[in-house]
């Protein structure tokens, strides 16, 4: 099992001829993902990677059949129109990988895709990885390190920096640890899988038997998962580190934001909150890796 | 988020047409006594800065006749409040308030849905009243593809209790704002107080208004300088930094002054990150070594190398700084040779004397390292270069030792030098600079590492010399890179024939300034 993407998902490139889109599909072959098509309009016809190049998405979905996911690499302002494209031809997973997406166009996605039933990982992201499976998006940035850096095994990551996704995975299975599938679930404040949708799909997988959490000040992710844990919706154990212990406390222009968030998105609320429901806290980054040893014992996961 | 001025929320107000005091903006005493005529009557005096309570802090004040005013502007305009200097003031007819009200519309990051917030009281208590009495505030979703028509905000309205004419307007208000708040790409828009006149009209008497940074560029009307939440004015060198990041849509580059002028004796050091949770926790280890940090910068989401380069040349703008450090999470999946190559190429022009400590940890460490020993004999400072195996801690360790072995040398910023391109050079732009190649000097060159070295495979050899293997207008858009590996390998190895020039304006200028003040 693993969440989200394994080595079975058909995968859709979309940007397969830019800069980005080429370094990432080579990178996505060949750590064993399913390519099977990419799209840029104006360029059907050609190949990359040996990956037929089509101009729609619609017209690759005719041509190579059901498609599973769809890795979106096109400048930011023209996200919106390809993740657009991608849910009316019928795609239920995208991976909006570009940084600096107007939070209005991602709101429109979120209207289009609730409506569709599609689901969307960022923006903002590095993508998945399931080691040993597949990767989508461009964590581990070549094959021969995304192999390396990454063992398989029973620990789900998610994190809302890209970078400490690849830190905290390479980390732990430095320390001879095993992961089930990396997630990063974007750096932005509106996202299409926060960490609780992402702590609920690990809870399902039978593969994963604990989660490590990497969350950040601002936004009320960490706090909802907290109240996860207390509903009992999940019960697999989580280590979390929340980062921004050092960043002051902005001052706050809006009064409505702070209506909405209500004392919650600091550092000091999002640990306390966590801690009360049982969640395991790690004081620094380089800590996890202890910290998840602990736990294990204690819960017996050896 | 970029925040808006008083007075440019009331425009966008205007535009969408929401009632606001008929008002002038003013930098002037006489400017002040002008519009108080002009206006008739008594006038309210506002400073314009992004700070909340501006009554509290003196910034507001009434006037009832031209003389008044111009007295009033005269002791608000340059006054200092918190970290702004007033330079503009917005002047307003004074409304006979009956009744405040509050209305906003923000983004839930969990619904991904802007939320409209109203409430029947507002003022500058809101907060405290949602706390105490959330049943009194009117929480709504609104689904993007439907919007928010009158009547639905009448049905809302009518609910709390507002009836007639009265709930006509404040209807209308609202499904204005929401207008308002999707056709100017706000992150939250605001009007507090929403008043009711004595005369029954409906008035934003102020409003705040922040624009998503990521769609400024659909809104030059509104003239956002830098496109970021600042609780200052931007400083110069980060006006330059920001027209940089504007430029250049590859990767990220944000650049932000802790001070304007770090004070040598105080352990300032340039700080370059990577990405913004390893920043952070890179951030953490050298403040708790001792060390101040001049700026926060991030460079991440695979930046190429002159972007890289111009940030290094930023940081390496401020004087006083007693050393660099650059670390991110230690295992990027970005091109780790790309910083490598941006940095080197800075450290060189700059020859720097000050110690640096860089960990590139990721894709491409080892590359990247090597980099760094490679070019590190043509610069006069000690250089270290790390990977993913080497904590921020430790390297933060390091760059202790290195500043105190070293003798703690302060960083002198040079005088930049006017480029001039070789005579007859052969020459192609890229997208935010030009390549210039001497190939009087290729002619003598036996290693020919150029090519090579262009694994984009930009460059070719024509009669033995580089040419374009690609169009000029490829090469313009993007294809070639911005690597800089061509310009180092003929550095290294070659014969000194290629130049490549990464303009950044204003950075000459802004460093004559600082030689200037001394």
């Amino acid at each position: 099992m693993a969440i989200l993407i394994d080595e079975k998902t058909r995968v859709l490139v979309q940007g397969i001829t830019g800069r980005e889109g080429r370094a990432r599909t080579r990178l996505m072959k060949g750590y064993g993902t399913n390519v099977v098509a990419g799209v840029t309009p104006g360029k059907g016809g050609q190949e990359v990677e040996a990956v037929p190049v089509f101009d729609s998405v619609y017209e690759a979905v005719e041509k190579v059949g059901e498609i599973d996911a769809s890795a979106i690499f096109v400048p930011a302002p023209l996200v919106k129109a390809a993740a657009l494209e991608a849910i009316d031809a019928g795609i239920k997973l995208l991976l909006l990988v570009p940084d600096r997406v107007p939070i209005h166009d991602v709101l429109e996605i979120a209207a289009h895709a609730e409506r569709k039933g599609a689901k969307f990982i960022g923006p903002n992201t590095l993508g998945v990885l399931s080691p040993g499976k597949a990767v989508l998006g461009m964590i581990g940035g070549r094959p021969e390190t995304a192999k390396a850096w990454f063992r398989q095994g029973d620990i789900g990551v998610s994190s809302r920096s890209g970078g400490i996704t690849s830190a905290i995975s390479y980390y732990l299975s430095r320390a001879g640890f095993g992961l089930s599938t990396i997630v990063h679930v974007g750096g932005d404040a509106v996202v299409g899988l926060p960490h609780p949708d992402i702590m609920l799909l690990f809870q399902e997988d039978p593969q994963t038997k604990m989660m490590v959490m990497f969350g950040e000040i601002g936004t009320t992710q960490e706090e909802r998962v907290a109240e996860l844990v207390e509903q009992g919706k999940i019960t697999k154990p989580i280590v979390a580190f929340i980062g921004g212990k050092a960043a002051k406390e902005g001052t706050r222009f809006s009064h409505a934001g702070a209506i909405v968030e209500g004392g919650r998105g600091s550092y000091a609320s999002k640990v306390e909150r966590l801690k009360k429901a049982g969640v395991y806290i790690a004081d620094a980054l380089m800590e996890i890796p202890k910290v998840v040893g602990e736990v294990r014992k204690k819960h017996g996961l050896d | 988020m970029a925040r808006l001025y008083e007075y440019q929320g009331k425009e966008i107000l205007k535009d969408v047409g929401i009632k606001v005091p008929e008002g002038r903006v003013v930098e002037s005493p006489e400017e002040a006594a002008k519009a108080a005529e002009e206006l008739g009557g008594e006038v309210v005096l506002k400073i314009q800065v992004w700070l909340k309570g501006r009554a509290e802090m003196g910034g507001v004040k009434f006037a009832s006749s031209p003389d008044q005013a111009k007295e009033m502007a005269a002791s608000l305009l340059g006054k200092k409040f918190k970290n702004f200097v007033v330079e503009k003031l917005l002047v307003e007819r004074k409304l006979n308030i009956k009744e405040e009200l509050f209305a906003g519309i923000v983004i839930d990051d969990y619904e991904k849905k802007p939320l409209v917030v109203f409430s029947a009281i507002g003022g500058t208590g809101i907060e405290e009243i949602a706390k105490e009495h959330p049943e009194a505030i009117l929480k709504h979703h609104v689904d993007v593809l439907e919007g928010f028509p009158e009547y639905r905000a009448r049905g809302l309205l009518s609910k709390m209790g507002f009836k007639g004419k009265l709930l006509v307007k404040l209807s209308s208000t609202l499904s204005k704002l929401y207008q308002a708040f999707r056709k100017y790409d706000a992150r939250s828009a605001e009007i507090n107080p929403l008043v009711i006149t004595e005369e029954g009209d409906v008035y934003a008497a102020d409003t705040h208004i922040t624009v998503d940074d990521y769609a400024v560029y659909r809104h030059p009307e509104l003239g956002i300088e830098i496109a970021r939440e600042f609780d200052r004015p931007p400083t110069e060198l980060e006006k330059i930094a920001y027209k940089v990041e504007e430029n250049d849509y590859r990767g990220t580059f944000y650049f932000f002054q802790m001070v304007e002028k770090p004070n040598p004796d105080e352990n300032y050091i340039g700080f370059h990150g990577a990405g913004g949770g390893g920043s952070m926790m890179s951030m953490d280890a050298v403040l708790n070594r001792g060390f101040k940090i001049a700026n926060f910068t991030d460079t991440s989401g695979n930046p190429p190398a002159s972007k890289v380069y111009r940030a290094a040349k930023i940081i390496l703008s401020q004087p006083g700084i007693i050393g660099y450090f650059a670390s991110g999470s230690g295992v990027a999946s970005q091109e780790q040779f790309n910083s490598a190559r941006g940095l080197v190429k800075a450290f060189m022009e700059e020859q720097i004397e000050i110690p640096a400590v860089l960990r590139l940890g990721g894709n491409y460490e080892e590359k990247a390292i090597e980099i760094l020993q490679t070019f590190s004999k043509f610069i006069p400072a000690e250089i270290e270069g790390y990977g993913r195996d080497d904590s921020p801690e430790f390297c933060a360790d390091r760059l202790k030792e290195l500043v105190e072995n070293g003798g703690r040398k302060v960083h002198r910023v040079r005088p930049m030098e006017e480029f001039t391109p070789p005579e007859n050079a052969y020459s192609f732009k890229t997208l935010t600079g030009a390549v210039y190649i001497d190939h009087s000097l290729c002619v003598k060159c036996q290693a020919k590492p150029c090519v090579d070295a262009c694994t984009y495979g930009v460059l070719k050899f024509e009669d033995g010399k580089p040419v374009l293997a690609i169009s000029e207008e490829e090469a313009a858009k993007g294809k070639c890179t911005e690597c800089l590996a061509c310009e180092l390998a003929c550095f290294l190895e070659g014969s000194k024939a290629i130049k490549i020039h990464l303009p950044i304006p204003g950075l000459k200028e802004y460093r004559e300034k600082l030689s200037k003040e001394g």
